[in-house]
């Protein structure tokens, strides 16, 4: 990876290790703990059908070098966008204004560092032609048309990347890697009467485009787009209060990202503004609840081989049978803190500083059946769709908006309800966690991660859960 | 600690000093652009082309956290072959990557598929001329004004409540920015805009437990700048005064969205009546235009031309000439908000509102805030909404929400992990009053906005 990387970023402005060198000793001069340069060069094409017809494209190019020197905790940060000599002096020169005057820092021998490649270094943006990433929303857009009348609204878009990226820093880290990110999103509003509703679904992840071209791929996509609307279509109000609460698996790990995984993020414990700063080794969810942050799962969206600033992806245990056991870690706040880097250092590009963010996060499953957990509830809502959430890491509240959910009562499945926010509390909710199903799924692979501003993909992933309370913000 | 940084030349020097090299080098961009498409092929094209410069620092605690020097530069190109179009962006305005985005661009054209609906905005719509709306002030402003300033703003947040015992910092910003639109009509048009902004966010702490909020502020002139001891202290008020917060009472009740929280509900008006969402049938307003959506003392007004305003501006994102025009007069819905493409797919002409509103001004009310309070009597002030449970094909509206329970017409204690619940449609007839506290930050200006009735839903019954 680290060759390819090279090839990408370097060999065209005619550069190697040896301007490496230079720049981060121009930036290293004066009292700095650690600089680092971050190479990228990003390709995204996107294809968008409406109407019947593709109507529109795009391809972006950005491709820059990123600079920074951090003295204590303190981060100087500058950036070009073009790579080259000049303009990486230049960057490197105005990043190192956090320097304080002192001893130069010397720089050790450039050390590669090595980490199995999770996913293919395949570009999905020239492995397969135009003509057939066109005729293939085409199609499918007439299956989804095809799969009920009461469809009248098809939108699918596709969207390729391919970015190469090259970290090399004053404590020798020289790393590279190559990473795909493919996905393909339907979406569908459905009319019957006065009622309108949508639908959406979608996937991806960080593999060979053919693996969506495949039908049983997008097939179900469609199938799951106009399922969601149809349902929608007979959704009843749903009710308000605090109740019990079945989330199924998979993209309602969600739930997991929000109320547990933004809090055990470094940067909030290093500064003691997370609701769980200073609660390590303790309880905090039932003793069935295990939950990991895991970058080395294969083809995944969140996956990364190496994070952004070089460090190995890992699996990262973060509460162990109920134990908050583990933060997620970046280069700056693990040194602050007296840890290691935990594969969690990310950044949206060459242009935004690095921070410690979740890759995939999702808790282990358990040994209920499904609907035996379902049975189990007398009162309360089984919600299985989500469109995303957000969290006050301080307070600890979090919220994550149901987009697909229906009434339980006597432990049967009831009428489908519209569209509710849930509202918890991060450190208690994983307390109430009372059945964890053995049906451990991950998400399909469209989960954006958004902090400070910047936007990363991630994946989450749980079992079948119950939770003894939440609030539930319907209208009834 | 508060001695000076050894600066290096290139961070005391003032941002996008030589600008009118950089217009000149951005219009040449932009002309070379068009040419190289035109002779690749292209029927029509357009073009926009921006530079920007800015200084960023945060200090934590005293001490900096973070400078950042920020340079951006970027292209974007869209091609039409007859009425099929393709796009194209890049982050380097040098000759080689304009002519690849230029031709990737036209390989794109060449695969999708005419659209009848596609195409530039009518030539006859473009701005004649381009207006000057006092949006460039640059100043002089080094790394250790920003440093000395940031923590000036948060020494005073620390000072101002003893319940105030950490930060998340800081931050001061100064950026300038350049951008130019041309397109094969012929129209080019460019603007140029200085902004200066301040944040502060602190974290407060007592046996209740620990709250963090912030206060800002964002101008486009240095000197209009809330002083640094008022975004301190305000910051500092209000993370104290969400400390003790619990769970509000289930149940209807009416709402007072503060005006922070007021301007999501204007935002959401503006996304149902926006083309993009009526053609393709995904609001909850369609065939609105013409007919009553708020009670008859609602008027808001689009002013593109307002002075010092960061968004304001002669034209559009397509070159059309923007105007000053009501979005909503006496309750009713005058118009939509359209950019060419989506007039052309409703059969409308466009509004001039390519790349968005500029300006919407929602006329306020007479009371002020406390008035408001004890025109309430008994219900909730919602000053935070969290979550994305805004549907906008149905107004289906169900968020988390923080702020104050109120009794007896004041405030009685902050309230948080609740939810409020109901349909925009009926949240936007049910207005109730709007205050005298227009917030004019934003490209949307809100007052406080009183709403009828709504669900609360908390863990009490």
């Amino acid at each position: 990876m680290l060759e390819l990387a090279t090839h990408t970023l370097l060999d065209p402005a005619g550069m190697d290790s040896a301007d490496l060198e230079r720049a981060l000793g121009r930036l290293v001069e004066g009292r700095v703990d650690l600089g680092d340069l971050y190479f990228q060069h990003r390709q995204n094409e996107g294809w968008a059908l409406e109407d019947g017809i593709v109507k529109s494209g795009s391809f972006a190019i950005d491709q820059g070098v990123g600079v920074r020197a951090i003295s204590g905790t303190g981060t100087g940060f500058a950036y070009a966008d073009a790579i080259n000599m000049p303009a990486l002096m230049q960057a490197a020169g105005n990043a190192r204004a956090i320097a304080r005057a002192g001893q130069s820092g010397t720089l050790p021998v450039a050390r590669r560092v090595e980490a199995p490649a999770l996913y293919a270094s395949d570009n999905p943006v020239d492995a397969v032609d135009s003509a057939s990433k066109v005729d293939l929303l085409r199609t499918i857009d007439s299956y989804t048309r095809s799969l009920d009348p009461r469809i009248t609204q098809v939108n699918v878009s596709l969207s390729c990347q391919h970015e190469s990226i090259l970290v090399a820093a004053s404590d020798g880290t020289l790393a590279g890697d190559v990473r795909p990110l493919i996905r393909l999103d339907v979406r569908v509003i459905a009319e019957q009467g006065d009622r309108r509703e949508s639908g959406n679904a979608g996937g991806g992840g960080r593999y060979a485009l053919a693996g969506l071209m495949r039908p049983e791929a997008w097939q179900h996509f469609a199938d799951e787009a106009v399922r969601q609307a149809l349902v929608n279509l007979e959704a009843v109000d749903a009710p308000a209060g605090f109740m019990k609460v079945v989330l199924g698996p998979g993209w309602p790990g969600v739930l997991l990202h929000e109320a547990i995984g933004h809090g055990l993020e470094g940067d909030f414990h290093r500064k003691g503004i997370s609701a769980f700063s200073g609660r390590m080794g303790e309880r905090i969810a039932t003793e069935h609840c295990t939950v990991v942050d895991d970058g080395t799962l294969a083809d995944r969206r969140g996956s990364l081989s190496i994070d952004d600033e070089g460090t190995p992806g890992a699996r990262n245990v973060l509460i162990e049978n109920g134990r908050l056991t583990g933060l997620m870690q970046d280069k700056l706040n693990a040194r602050a803190m007296g840890v290691a880097p935990t594969g969690n250092g990310r950044r949206e590009s060459f242009a935004h500083l690095p921070l410690p963010r979740m890759t995939n996060t999702y808790m282990l499953p358990g040994e209920h059946a499904p609907e035996d957990i379902i049975a189990s509830v007398d009162d309360g809502v089984y919600a299985v769709n989500f469109n995303g959430g957000q969290v006050d890491i301080t307070s600890g509240k979090f919220v994550f908006v149901a987009s697909e959910a229906y009434r339980i009562r006597n432990g049967k499945l009831g009428p489908a309800l519209k569209g509710a926010t849930l509202i918890g509390n991060g450190p208690d909710v994983l307390t109430r966690v009372a059945m964890v199903g053995n049906d451990l799924a991950l998400d399909s692979g469209v989960g954006v991660c958004g902090k400070e501003g910047q936007g990363v993909p991630v994946g989450v992933g749980q079992p079948t859960l119950r939770i003894d309370g939440l609030t539930v913000g319907g209208t009834q | 600690m508060s001695e000076a940084l050894d600066l290096p030349a290139e961070t005391r020097a003032p941002l996008l000093h030589d600008h009118e090299r950089e217009r000149t080098m951005l219009e040449d961009a932009a002309g070379q652009v068009l040419a190289r498409a035109r002779a690749g092929g292209a029927d029509a094209a357009e073009v926009s082309v921006s530079s920007s410069h800015g200084r960023d620092v945060t200090v934590r605690l005293g001490e900096i956290d973070v400078l950042e020097d920020a340079r951006d530069r970027g292209v974007s190109v869209t091609v039409y072959i007859g009425r099929a179009s393709g796009s194209a962006s890049t982050g380097d305005l040098g000759e080689e990557s304009l002519r690849r985005a230029v031709e990737q661009a036209l390989a794109i054209a060449r695969h999708t598929q005419p659209d009848p609906a596609g195409g530039l905005a009518p030539a006859e719509l473009m701005a004649d001329r381009v207006e000057d709306f006092d949006q460039w002030h640059p100043l002089n402003l080094d790394m250790n004004t920003l440093i000395d300033r940031a923590r000036a703003i948060e020494q005073a947040g620390l000072d101002a409540d003893a319940r105030v015992d950490n930060s998340e910092g800081a931050s001061v910003s100064a950026n300038a920015a350049i951008g130019v639109y041309a397109n094969s009509h012929g129209f080019v048009g460019s603007g140029k805009s200085t902004r200066f902004g301040q944040s502060c966010v602190l974290v407060a702490q007592d046996a209740s437990g620990m709250q963090r909020d912030w206060d800002w502020d964002d101008q486009g002139r240095y000197d209009r700048l809330a002083g640094p001891e008022a975004t301190g202290c305000k910051a500092a008020e209000r993370a104290v005064r969400r400390l003790g917060a619990r769970t509000a009472p289930s149940g209807r009740a009416p709402v007072l969205y503060a005006n922070e929280a007021a301007l999501g509900l204007i935002r959401h008006l503006v996304g149902a009546v926006s083309g993009g969402n009526l053609y393709r049938r995904s609001s909850f307003l369609l065939d609105a235009q013409g007919k009553k959506i708020f009670p008859d003392w609602v008027d808001i007004v689009e002013n593109p031309h307002l002075p010092g305003a960061s968004r304001s501006s002669s034209f559009d994102a397509e070159g059309v000439a923007t105007r000053k025009a009501p979005l909503v007069e006496r309750g009713v819905l005058q118009r939509y908000v359209l950019g060419s493409y989506s007039a052309r797919k409703l059969g409308l002409q466009t509004t001039a509102n390519a790349g968005g509103v500029r300006n919407l001004i929602f006329s306020p009310g007479q009371r002020n805030f406390e008035q408001l309070l004890a025109e309430m009597d008994r219900g909730l002030v919602v000053t935070e909404v969290m979550g994305q449970g805004v549907n906008l094909v149905t107004g289906d509206y169900s968020r988390g929400a923080s702020g104050f329970w109120v009794e007896n017409g004041s405030i009685a204690y902050p309230v948080e992990e609740i939810t409020i619940a109901g349909n925009l449609r009926d949240m936007f007839a049910g207005l109730a009053a709007a205050g005298s506290d227009l917030e004019t930050r934003r490209n949307i200006h809100v007052p406080s906005l009183l709403l009828e009735a709504m669900t609360v839903a908390g863990q009490e019954g």
